[in-house]
């Protein structure tokens, strides 16, 4: 019949790809991404897009309090997708970091509304940390509960409760402003509940803090035996079975997991970077977080390396804007366009596009 | 009354805008294809819609103000198939993850919207396009008979359309063989691919026409609803999310569609009408809890869907996963 | 003669395995022909590549005496072939009208008006029953594969594919269908039917063509051939295999499993009341079509299945028979473990469910045991030595511990598993196609550690495909067929011919049993 040929291209599937090969792609899709972003520089500016590029570093590295505003904006970022690490290797999309990041701050902002300067500081502390950290596992024991239960789809029933968690925020913020257009910071003359500085900045708490995340979470999906249930659970249900794992109870347990430490997030957040709480107290990184999470493939290290990336482009276009009186919204276009790139290279690392040659298969021998 | 009428004055234009993000994620998600790029797709639809008609407006010495629409409503198609294309060539074509890919393009689509945005507010903090009043006719005789012709006929001419392009998207989906395929693709591909049906080719031309239809929901926005003004602001973004829900809450029916965008419509203003309404003022903070009803009754909606497990009710099968041609 | 379908020596190959090696057979107009083989005598094969699921490496196919080229099902449809797949290929939330209409031709108008009345006129001509306005989802396994039938006779199938029809169905919708295929033949249509059941070919068939390992054994006329005639043609002549079988050493009863009745999600009895007793010390082989429970079987007794209520499974753990007697059935796989009762289990999938495919051997090792000890942290060096012996003892080959098991071929892979479940020093130890895809070495390899278990006094439940080892290796051989316990036989006394027979039919008393 005609039309009905082999086709010019078919892919198969990649058993395991070589980490060079994995490398390999993955700078090209950089590359190439940094290219199209320089044509975009170019075409939008005029300018020299190697000129522009310099400029970026600035963003950053220009002076220390830059390189610490940028780590501050890193450990916001890294403790989200560390959260988001054991929910998303057991394969449960958690869309809800946002909300559950939101719910922990506004714990965290409650209580040191309502016992700022009541207690001692130390009780104070503990206090918003535990409210925070029960706040987020409450937002991830809801969607997981219905996922294990019921099989609600947790994608868009995680996403939906970012906007209730909104809300929620909107509410109390709107109460605790009273007559004043804004809420400002919290206990501002007793700054109570603030974290204290270290090395002359409060949210150098945040970063020690994702510090020890990146390594204890790490640690936990890679040796302690709850990590390795998650890892039989996202690979498959029906081996998780045959192994004797209850799969409803670590759907549940490793969302409350997640959860809580959004809400941990929230927390530190809340006292040690904002010490108020808005509606945009998560600023999209829980959404951000997702991709971080993923093209990490929930290796806490990696995510390190890509929020610092993400981080840094973030930065450097608010260089840019500044230097050539443009806006920062151009990070999210150049951010946007690797981001693009590098879903894409995913393919050339999974599959193997196999060109047509004629009448016999080249049926691919796998490099073993 | 009065109170009622205004709030429906509204509830209307509101829900119209959430509506054609429905409308439009309906058919790209009944192709299996979850993308959670629409606000970002609405966003590249209503810049570009605005975009267009303000420099059109401003170039021309005496502006057609009907090809000016026309205008408007091309580009911001067009831009938002693209953002559509981008989505489609990654998960279709490169399979990668449907997820993570419509939140880089809600990224991406708001960074444009919003970079090119600056360029033509040109320091100010807000620009207008005349054309809004274009899209805000009215019928001339009906929507001046009392009552009824106020709340029935007294919009733009998109709040019609978006309810004729729910009627038709319905009867293409239950009625034609395309919708047929379509379903069918959303279902089980690999079935749709042994009847013979390109499941390629219409995942591409449902997920980018649904791109088309959710941008004009960005452009209703900022066109008609904003009265033409183009502001930096999050507004679509949550716009953008309230649509999805709506999809689940119209548990991916077109005719829900019209109804469900009204009532979520209302709900968001319940707040400004319902004290007048009961006749006792309401603290601001109850507003905001107000607000986050047509959340709930989503997330209450998934719940029984899954607890009913009627299957006319559940989402496509396959939805979310890229379909692969198994070979031995 | 005038022939529907004619192949002319086909052959298909998968990588280094070959399916159908140069077959040659043809299907006249108006007959019906039973293809008969066993599991993996590519039967499917042969069909898909007629249905344009595969295309062959080499051969002819010719309709209706012209050569043809079929690449997609839509060209099958095109030349007048029909398949109705094991598999039904519906979608479940359409009518059966929407379903029927799925296929039609583009050209075509779409009323679905028209299509049901089409379709009704089809269902009056050959007396299909069948409600063109349900949902396939509320349909029961055979309203689908008459729906699947009528889709394609709608898109003008002349020759009928029917992949093992009756395997689904009960005696009286068996009988239905037989039927229609008997007006579909008065009609001058062609079928080929796939089935196992050797009744069921004589009932039905004008001819059968017979397969056997991938190559064309021959097609005789049904009238003039007997139900042991065609299983000789099927199976085969005894191959001697020379694997060792020792003599079972003090066997004591291990398990008694009594009345166990497993039901699908449909509600079908997938096992139906089986019962019987596994002795320590012997390798009890468990013989039948695939399908026909084997699966459930062992899965129920690991404790994967829910079985019905009356059923029993009762572990002894030496000869002391009452007082630490356990019930297995409503226990999970972690609570037998936790009484301390070693079941081993390598299941047929074994990437699926006995391992994980990205994980290494010592990751795998952990799978059931990695609960052990109180940390908090797992542990490891256990494992780790564990992957070690296994690799060198079983010579994996693999370039670490560590590779993803995924990455092995399918023997290596076996050894992994088999290794693991023999490690953990099982009572008993249960195994399901243990050697399908294997080498002739590394299936040795598997039979002699089978032997070894028996030796040491574990009760083994063997599930295999091939007679001839089962009949080598194994003590006793329970048959299954139709999810009933259809006789277990002395394995040393009896012959190939016995066990086909009873693979492929159900004795007498127990058909009259079905209500």
């Amino acid at each position: 019949m005609a039309g009905n040929h082999e086709p010019l291209m078919r892919v198969v599937k990649r058993g395991e790809s070589p980490f060079k090969l994995k490398l390999l792609v993955r700078l090209i899709a950089v590359l190439m991404a940094l290219i199209v972003d320089a044509l975009f520089i170019y075409f939008v500016t005029g300018l020299n897009p190697l000129v522009v590029y310099t400029t970026m570093f600035k963003g950053t590295f220009s002076t220390p309090m830059r390189f610490s505003w940028a780590m501050r904006d890193l450990a916001s970022l890294l403790l989200i997708g560390i959260a988001l690490a054991p929910a998303f290797k057991m394969r449960f999309w958690n869309i809800g970091a946002e909300g559950q990041v939101l719910m922990g701050a506004l714990a965290t902002a409650a209580v040191m509304v309502y016992y700022g300067g009541k207690v001692p500081n130390a009780v104070l502390y503990a206090a918003m940390l535990v409210a925070a950290v029960f706040a987020g596992a409450l937002w991830g024991f809801i969607p997981g509960w219905f996922k294990a239960r019921l099989g609600t789809n947790e994608t868009l029933f995680t996403l939906m409760m970012n906007y209730v968690a909104i809300q929620l925020v909107a509410c109390c913020v709107n109460i605790w402003r009273g007559q004043a257009s804004g809420l400002g910071k919290l206990n501002m003359k007793s700054k109570a509940g603030w974290f204290p500085q270290l090395f002359g900045q409060r949210y150098n708490i945040n970063l020690i803090v994702a510090a020890l995340l990146v390594i204890l979470m790490y640690c936990y999906l890679r040796y302690s035996k709850q990590g390795y249930e998650i890892a039989v659970v996202g690979e498959s249900e029906n081996t998780a079975r045959y192994a004797g794992i209850n799969v409803g109870k670590v759907i549940i347990r490793t969302m409350i997991l997640s959860g809580a430490l959004c809400g941990l997030t929230g927390f530190l957040i809340v006292g040690g970077r904002d010490q108020t709480i808005s509606t945009t107290t998560a600023g999209g990184n829980g959404f951000t977080a997702i991709i971080v999470a993923w093209l990490a493939k929930f290796n806490t290290f990696y995510m390190a390396l890509i929020s610092f990336l993400l981080i840094f482009l973030e930065k450097g276009a608010g260089e840019i804007a500044s230097a050539y009186n443009l806006n920062d919204f151009a990070s999210d276009i150049i951010a946007g366009i690797i981001l693009f790139f590098i879903l894409g290279s995913e393919f050339f690392i999974n599959y193997k596009p196999i060109f047509r040659t004629g009448r016999h298969e080249t049926l691919s021998k796998e490099a073993a | 009354m009065d109170t009622l009428i205004a709030w429906i004055l509204r509830a209307i234009p509101f829900g119209t805008i959430i509506m054609y993000g429905a409308l439009g994620e309906i058919i790209t998600e009944k192709s299996g294809n979850l993308n959670l790029g629409v606000p970002g797709i609405m966003y590249l639809g209503g810049f570009a819609g605005f975009a267009s008609a303000y420099l059109y407006e401003n170039s021309v010495a005496e502006p057609n103000m009907v090809f000016c629409v026309a205008l408007a409503l091309f580009c911001a198609f067009i831009a938002s198939m693209l953002g559509g294309l981008i989505y489609s060539f990654l998960t279709i074509s490169l399979r990668a993850n449907q997820n993570v890919t419509g939140l880089a393009l809600t990224t991406f689509g708001m960074g444009v919207a919003n970079f090119f945005g600056v360029f033509i507010l040109d320091g100010r903090t807000a620009t207008q396009s005349l054309v809004y009043k274009t899209f805000q006719t009215k019928l001339p005789v009906l929507s001046r008979m009392g009552v009824i012709g106020q709340t029935v006929f007294g919009y733009g001419f998109m709040v019609y359309a978006a309810v004729i392009l729910a009627i038709i998207l319905h009867h293409v989906l239950s009625h034609t063989r395309t919708g047929l395929n379509l379903r069918a693709i959303g279902e089980n591909p690999a079935t749709a691919d042994a009847a013979g049906i390109s499941v390629t080719r219409y995942k591409y031309l449902a997920t980018c026409l649904g791109a088309g239809i959710s941008g004009l929901g960005g452009l209703y926005y900022v066109l008609d609803y904003n009265q033409g003004i183009w502001a930096t602001t999050g507004q679509i973004e949550a716009l953008g999310w309230l649509a999805v829900a709506l999809v689940i809450f119209t548990t991916w029916k077109p005719l829900n569609a019209i109804w469900g965008s009204y009532l979520f419509g209302m709900l968001y203003w319940l707040y400004q009408f319902l004290p007048t309404l009961i006749g006792f003022s309401v603290p601001g903070y109850i507003t905001d809890l107000i607000q986050m009803v047509p959340y709930l009754v989503t997330i209450a909606v998934l719940i029984v869907t899954s607890l009913r497990k009627k299957r006319e009710d559940q989402p496509p099968a396959s939805l979310g996963l890229a379909y692969f041609r198994e070979e031995r | 003669m005038e022939y529907a379908i004619e192949l002319r020596h086909i052959t298909k190959t998968f990588g280094s395995v070959i399916a159908n090696n140069d077959v040659s057979l043809d299907v006249r107009k108006g007959e019906i022909l039973s293809l008969l083989g066993e599991n993996g005598s590519g039967k499917t094969t042969l069909m898909n590549m007629i249905a344009g699921i595969y295309y062959p490496d080499s051969g002819e196919i010719l309709v209706e005496g012209k050569p043809v080229e079929i690449r997609s099902p839509k060209d099958a449809y095109a030349h007048g072939i029909g398949m109705v797949h094991q598999h039904f290929k519906l979608i479940d939330v359409f009518t059966a009208a929407e379903n029927i209409a799925l296929v039609l031709d583009k050209h075509e108008k779409y009323d679905i008006r028209a299509i049901k009345a089409k379709a009704r006129e089809i269902c009056k001509r050959y007396n299909f029953e069948i409600d063109l306005d349900q949902k396939v989802y509320e349909m029961s396994v055979s309203q689908k594969q008459t729906l699947e039938i009528i889709k394609m006779l709608y898109h003008g199938a002349q020759l009928l594919i029917l992949d093992e029809p009756t395997a689904v169905l009960t005696p009286q919708e068996t009988e239905k269908l037989f039927a229609v295929m008997r007006n579909m033949k008065a009609d001058g249509k062609s079928i080929i039917i796939i089935t196992h059941k050797l009744h069921e070919v004589l009932a039905i068939s004008d001819r059968v063509a017979i397969l056997r390992k991938g190559e064309y054994a021959g097609t005789v006329e049904t009238a003039r051939a007997t139900e042991s005639s065609l299983t000789e043609m099927m199976v085969g002549k005894k191959v001697e295999l020379n694997i060792e079988r020792p003599e079972p050493v003090n066997p004591h009863l291990r398990l008694t499993v009594h009345n166990l009745t497993v039901e699908n999600a449909e509600g079908v009895k997938i096992l139906d009341h089986v019962s019987f007793d596994a002795f320590s010390g012997e390798i009890l082989g468990i013989a039948g079509i695939s399908g026909n429970g084997q699966k459930e079987l062992l899965e129920a007794i690991a404790g994967l299945q829910n079985p019905d209520r009356d059923s029993s499974i009762v572990y002894y753990p030496d000869d002391d028979r009452d007082s630490t007697a356990e019930q297995l059935i409503g226990k999970t796989p972690k609570s037998i473990r936790d009484l301390g009762i070693h079941l081993s289990f390598v299941p047929e999938d074994r990437l699926g469910m006995g391992l994980v495919g990205s994980m290494g051997m010592v990751d795998n090792m952990m799978l059931k045991s990695y609960t052990e000890g109180s940390s908090f942290i797992a542990d490891r060096s256990a494992p780790r030595h564990l992957a070690e012996s296994i690799k060198k003892e079983l010579g994996v080959v693999t370039p670490s511990v560590n590779t993803p098991v995924s990455r092995l071929s399918g023997g290596n892979v076996q050894k992994v598993l088999v290794g693991r479940e023999i490690a953990a020093a099982p009572s008993v130890l249960m195994t399901a196609y243990a050697v399908r895809g294997l080498d002739i070495n590394t299936s040795y390899t598997i039979y002699h550690l089978l032997n070894e278990q028996k030796q040491k006094g574990v009760a083994i439940l063997y599930v295999g495909e091939d007679l001839d080892v089962l009949i080598d290796l194994c003590d006793r051989i329970l048959v299954l067929c139709g999810g009933k316990c259809n006789g277990i036989v002395d394995a040393r006394k009896t012959t190939k011919e016995e066990v086909g027979l009873l693979m492929t039919r159900l004795k007498e008393e127990q058909e009259g049993g079905v209500a």
